[in-house]
């Protein structure tokens, strides 16, 4: 296997985008990537798109073609594929993409995420939401999304002693650091006092302990580390790229204090990369929920399992703090485009690590890594960049 | 879109019947086809196993945002139950004040409607749990 490198990148706006179309945010986002990298059409090889529900969204499959015809690639009849794992198919995309250029399959590529929430009524966006889990055993029985999330908050609170203000001190930071993001959805400071009044959406979850329903589009570009240098002098290495799987129901996983599936991609991630977690600077996690933060910090093997909730609360994830953590706001305050989220992670640890990240700059950014997961955990994908 | 049109009948809904490895004992539900510890072992020897219908509440819910085919149900509770044969499931908890679940509480199935389908009329039976006496 070859070393692969990032060389460009690019994100739309995230949020309620009524005058934008789902082909209108992956060109938008394609085309900005692929300025970003400086490359011609010529030569890329392959586009991978990750999407979750454009199906259910918009009425459209069939993405990686709408893809190819949006970017003006189709008359090129480049090999355009989607990618699908829920809300973790903008990482997996990567994953895919990074397993092609890596094996010399292809030199370069474009990898996309996208999705358009906001076309149908928030209910139907949460019901779509939900086919993430097992329709069947969970879904059926009055589970919802945020309801599994909360049966892990309940039982990491009643096993750890983690507090509904120490998941809310995750929101709030999360939207103080997304305050400077000029894409994000939300940029509005909030206090630990809102969230725990903030309409209660599933005990003990809030609504602003939940991240939002979003349209938004995200792209990177690939390419092998030795032809990096062909186009740029600020090439960013992938150290590792590592995906793990596991039941997709929760009652069918081995505990519920963390999410074994991202336990096991960080231990690939690690293994691969050659590194611990005290190597990382800094990282992008899936802050679906609150208490998925919380546990992501822990199941990274930055903090110890249970003392995520008290790292959070005095400030050890904060943009000045041990390890910052979602330095773009993340998904709560950034948004979550589903299909796109894994992208927009690599997007923030790029700008991060070319020192262009602006307000939110942080002073130590050599290695990064960025943590996608699939419904209630899935599938977990994890990267780890370096700027070289 | 309604999900209930499209779901199949499923007996084992009704009547918990799970699985049992032949190989390592463990029980299983809902049923699996293979035994993700014994793997190859297991094949041809996963036995249907009605679980006795008594565990005890792992972690639980309280849902204020429901799904359509609960919508007008909320508030209600939801729990991730360990049943007394050691797997796990998740189902709501009817019959008993919010203050009353906690982690550790018995409890025991019960059989309920769980929606009825509004274009064909068809009702969807499931399992429930209550406090067990
Ligand atoms: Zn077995």
């Amino acid at each position: 296997m070859r070393e692969v490198a990032v060389i460009g990148s690019g994100v739309t706006k995230f949020g309620e985008l009524w005058e934008k179309s789902l082909a209108d945010l992956v060109a938008e986002a394609g085309i900005t990537a692929i300025m970003d990298a400086g490359i011609d059409g010529t030569d890329i090889d392959a586009m991978y798109i990750g999407g979750m529900s454009a199906g259910r969204f918009v009425g459209q499959e069939h993405l990686g073609a709408l893809a190819a015809e949006v970017s003006g690639l189709s008359e090129m009849h480049i090999p355009s594929t989607r990618v699908e794992a829920a809300c973790a198919s903008g990482g997996l995309a990567l994953h895919s993409g990074y397993l092609a250029v890596a094996s010399g399959a292809y030199d370069t590529v474009v990898v996309g995420g996208a999705e358009k929430m906001t076309d149908v009524a928030g209910k139907e966006a949460t019901n779509i939401l939900a086919s993430a889990a097992s329709r069947e055993w969970e879904a059926f029985f009055g589970a919802t999304f945020p309801g599994l999330y909360a049966l892990m908050a309940r039982y990491h609170m009643h096993k750890y002693g983690t507090t509904p203000e120490q998941l809310a001190s995750v929101a709030v930071k999360n939207h103080h650091n997304g305050s400077m993001n000029p894409n994000a959805q939300y940029r509005r400071e909030i206090t630990v006092e809102e969230v725990l009044n903030s309409t209660m959406v599933a005990d003990p979850l809030h609504l602003l302990d939940c991240s939002p329903i979003t349209d938004g589009a995200a792209a990177v570009i690939i390419t092998s580390l030795d032809k990096a240098k062909e186009f740029t002098d600020d090439p960013v290495k992938i150290r590792a790229s590592a995906q793990a799987s596991d039941s997709i129901s929760l009652a069918g996983r081995s505990r519920f204090d963390a999410l074994p599936a991202t336990i096991e991609a960080a231990k690939r991630a690690y293994k691969q990369a050659g590194i611990e977690p005290s190597d990382i600077d800094f990282a992008e996690v899936h802050d679906c929920f609150t208490i998925a933060e919380i546990m992501a910090i822990e199941d990274l093997g930055f903090f110890k399992k249970g003392e995520g909730g008290k790292a959070s609360e005095e400030g050890l994830t904060a943009l000045d703090g041990e390890i910052p953590i979602n330095t773009s706001g993340g998904l709560k305050s950034k948004g979550h485009p589903v299909g796109a989220t894994g992208i927009a992670q690599i997007h923030e640890l790029l700008l991060q690590l070319r020192g262009k990240a602006d307000k939110r700059q942080i002073e130590k950014a050599e290695i990064g890594l960025a943590h996608n997961v699939g419904g209630s955990g899935g599938t977990a994908v994890i990267h780890i960049l370096e700027a070289i | 879109m309604s999900i209930a049109r499209y779901w199949r009948e499923i007996p084992q809904r009704y009547n918990l019947i799970g699985t049992k490895c032949g190989s390592c004992g463990r029980v299983y539900f809902p049923p699996k086809a293979i035994c993700p510890v014994c793997r190859r072992k297991s094949i041809g020897k996963m036995e249907e196993y009605k679980l006795k219908g008594t565990g005890t509440v792992e972690t639980y819910t309280i849902i204020h945002t429901p799904p359509p085919h609960f919508e007008g149900e909320e508030p209600y509770a939801i729990a991730l139950i360990k049943m007394d044969e050691g797997c796990y499931l998740v189902g709501e908890i009817v019959d008993c004040d919010f203050e009353e679940i906690h982690i550790g509480m018995k409890v025991e199935a019960c059989f309920r409607r769980i929606e009825e389908d509004g274009t064909r009329g068809a009702i969807q039976y499931g399992y429930k749990f209550r406090k067990a006496e």
